[in-house]
């Protein structure tokens, strides 16, 4: 049948499987929302504040389903205000496709109105993307996007359609889904070398990350590790894979993870990594990670074995292919010594806040979420010391349930990743978690939960200062703080009156679980502005480019 | 710092020169020089990068290369096992006849050739490996060089 390029590109979006995208309209792309008017029973647009709001919002919802999400946004201001988006997207390995709308072909190239090259502009911070010159070739291009967005190490493809190829007209042919069929060969002397330095090691340790969330292997990931008896600790990206509270799980691991966590990548023979890439924020002295251990990486991305440390064994699969291919050649084993050793680490050295009834300290407030909202609950943040508390008290049980910045560090990502969790998931409870910094970056969208009567319960713990820069301020700039500390008069309770939200403002746990009770009602956005003290640190903590042996816990 | 020759096969795209040095920029490598050519396919094209850097900068170039979607393959030749030429023009001034004839002498001994002769000026080509211009050109610095121009390198597997 003969179409617009606006009505293949819808088409070739269902065709995908796509039934929601986040967008907002103009002129380029009036012909796409012409065709979006008409295909509403199809595809649910949803309007954000701003074009960044849709992009974290496409991106939470990939995170909180494992799907590919997908915005749309106009040509020039509209498809750069995705850019923070994309880039938090693709330093997350987060599968997305972001379209957008150009200037007419005839115009590009003469700095028309609204014309920029976001082809260019979004090179580095894409896994590829497309200018499409033709309507004829728009449909495959949208197909090539899925595929590539999905397949290997996902990530974002951003699509730039000029406004004449939208309405152009050719036929559309359909062609079905794009199917990914991928297998990664590991042979049996690849596996049988694994299995042979685990079982010479005498103290082996495991460190994961978003690989083993992105392929859901975290139950076979712990009965590998009951059945070889190593102990493991996970990246920020990698929460709720197995639960902190199993004995064999250190928690997480880094600049911010547990004591135990250190000494154990400190003092272990073997460590093997899976689904991680020995980022800055967990080896953060690369020349001193893992000293006295040979190390193997397991990771689907080729590039990034190698890249940050040098290993001893690497294969190159996705978690899960790996973890079932390998099991069979894991021997049983004990390692009491190696075991109790880490149990006196943990007793000894890990870090224990002091609860206070009185006050509300973000361990307290974090318990206290985890307390009063389901199990099936997804926790979405900000970036700064609230992200870092909610990570090491997240709570969480399975994957999929805490969506976080982790790569970019974006301020800003919360609100928009929690609306985008609370569409795909209308029924559970998404409460997004963020600092009165983060959240003065988006706090716009709170117009988007209202619209569409999204039940997002935004806690703000306000400490009304920029914490995490504050902290660094503190413990290495002499207490100097360098416009760190805003004197922002901003009443959050009268600001989620005056967008049609409900507001409290809390300052002790009786009040905070008060306030969540009646959010949990659900009758629409609730924002809970939860008072901290200023000087809250993040602990513990091991500086950058430090090591245990700098190790900062009071 | 070791040189390295890459032999990139890529799919003719617009944009897809700068979706490599866009690559080489973002991630800090260094170029010494590309190339661009044509295939006997017209929507492959070939490209011929000299990298700088050790073992591990080698290994991550090629990966991360490999990676791009427009990539197809990536081939480190070493010199024995491929040739590989760059040529280079060079501007000299010439101011009499005793100089012309030392330059001539050494065109002859480096296989280079004289181009062009001006009342004051020579224009020597000289087509050879990388190494073997960075030799020449450092007995012709002896000279007055006025201009120069290289055109990075092309290689072949053999």
């Amino acid at each position: 049948m003969v179409k617009n390029g606006a009505e293949i590109l819808i088409d070739a979006l269902v065709e995908q499987g796509v039934d929601t995208i986040f967008g907002y309209p103009g002129g380029a792309v009036l012909n796409i929302y012409d065709a979006l008017y008409k295909n509403s029973d199809r595809i649910r647009h949803i309007l954000t504040a701003h074009e960044q709001g849709a992009a974290h919002a496409a991106d939470g919802y990939a995170r909180a389903t494992g799907k590919v999400g997908v915005c749309l946004a106009t040509s020039g201001p509209g498809a750069t205000n995705l850019v923070t988006g994309i880039a938090t997207a693709y330093m997350d390995s987060i599968p997305m496709v972001a379209i957008t709308g150009n200037v007419g072909t005839s115009l590009i190239g003469r700095d028309s109105f609204q014309e920029v090259y976001i082809a260019g502009i979004t090179m580095p911070i894409t896994k590829h993307n497309f200018v499409v010159r033709d309507v004829d070739e728009l449909a495959d291009t949208v197909r090539d996007a899925f595929r590539i967005a999905a397949s290997g190490r996902p990530g974002p493809v951003l699509i730039d359609i000029p406004k004449d190829i939208t309405a152009a007209k050719c036929e559309f042919i359909p062609k079905g889904k794009v199917e990914i069929n991928e297998t990664y060969e590991i042979s049996d002397e690849e596996l049988q070398t694994v299995a042979d330095m685990i079982a010479a090691s005498e103290r082996p340790m495991i460190y994961y990350g978003g690989g083993v969330e992105t392929s859901d292997a975290g139950d076979m990931l712990l009965q590998l590790q009951r059945k070889a008896d190593i102990p493991s600790a996970h990246t920020m990206m990698a929460i709720g894979c197995i639960p902190d509270t199993e004995p064999l799980s250190l928690g997480m691991i880094g600049m911010h993870g547990t004591v135990s966590a250190a000494w154990a990548v400190e003092r272990c023979d073997l460590l093997v990594c899976i689904g991680a890439r020995f980022s800055d924020r967990v080896a953060t002295n690369t020349k001193r990670f893992a000293p006295s251990a040979k190390v193997i990486h397991v990771d689907i991305d080729n590039a990034e074995i190698n890249k940050n440390i040098g290993v001893d064994y690497a294969i190159v699969s996705d978690a899960e292919t790996f973890l079932e291919k390998v099991m069979p050649y894991i021997k049983e084993a004990k390692h009491d010594a190696w075991r109790a050793q880490i149990a006196e680490w943990q007793t000894k050295l890990d870090y224990v806040p002091k609860d206070d009834e009185s006050v509300i300290h973000p361990h307290q407030l974090l318990r206290t979420v985890a307390e009063e909202t389901p199990e099936d609950t997804i926790i979405a943040t900000d970036v700064g010391q609230h992200q870092l508390w909610s990570a090491q008290y997240n709570g969480r049980k399975h994957v999929r349930q805490f969506l976080t910045s982790g790569g970019l560090g974006t301020m800003g990502f919360g609100y928009g990743a929690a609306l985008g969790a609370q569409v795909a998931f209308p029924d559970r409870t998404v409460v997004h978690i963020t600092g009165d910094g983060s959240f003065h970056m988006n706090l716009n969208e709170i117009c988007t939960a209202v619209s569409y009567n999204l039940p997002v319960i935004t806690i703000i713990m306000n400490n009304r200062v920029l914490g995490n820069v504050r902290q660094w301020q503190t413990m290495f700039y002499g207490s100097r703080y360098s416009q760190t500390d805003p004197h922002r008069k901003t009443d959050y309770v009268k600001l989620a009156d005056a967008f049609g939200a409900r507001g409290f403002r809390v300052s002790n746990i009786a009040e905070l679980r008060d306030a969540l009770r009646e959010a949990m009602k659900r009758t629409g956005p609730v924002l809970i502005d939860a008072q901290i003290d200023k000087d809250e640190r993040v602990l513990p903590m091991i500086p950058a480019g430090g090591t245990v042996d700098d190790l900062v816990t009071e | 710092m070791e040189k390295y020759i890459l032999s990139v096969t890529v799919q003719n795209n617009a944009g897809v020169l700068a979706r490599v040095s866009s690559l080489f920029g973002r991630r800090g490598y260094n170029i010494d020089s590309l190339t661009v050519s044509a295939t006997t396919d017209p929507k492959v094209s070939c490209m011929s990068i000299i990298v700088q850097g050790d073992h591990m900068v080698l290994e991550q170039i090629m990966k991360q290369l490999a990676k791009l979607e427009e990539v197809m393959h990536v081939v480190h030749l070493e010199e024995d096992s491929s040739c590989c030429s760059e040529l280079v023009f060079v501007k000299l001034h010439t101011p009499d006849v005793s100089v012309r004839n030392d330059i001539r002498q050494l065109c002859d001994l480096y296989g280079a050739r004289v181009v062009d002769t001006q009342e004051s000026e020579m224009i020597i080509e000289l087509s050879e490996v990388p190494s073997r211009i960075d030799a020449f050109l450092d007995v012709i610095s002896n000279f007055k060089i006025l201009e120069m121009s290289r055109s990075g390198v092309t290689a072949i597997e053999k």
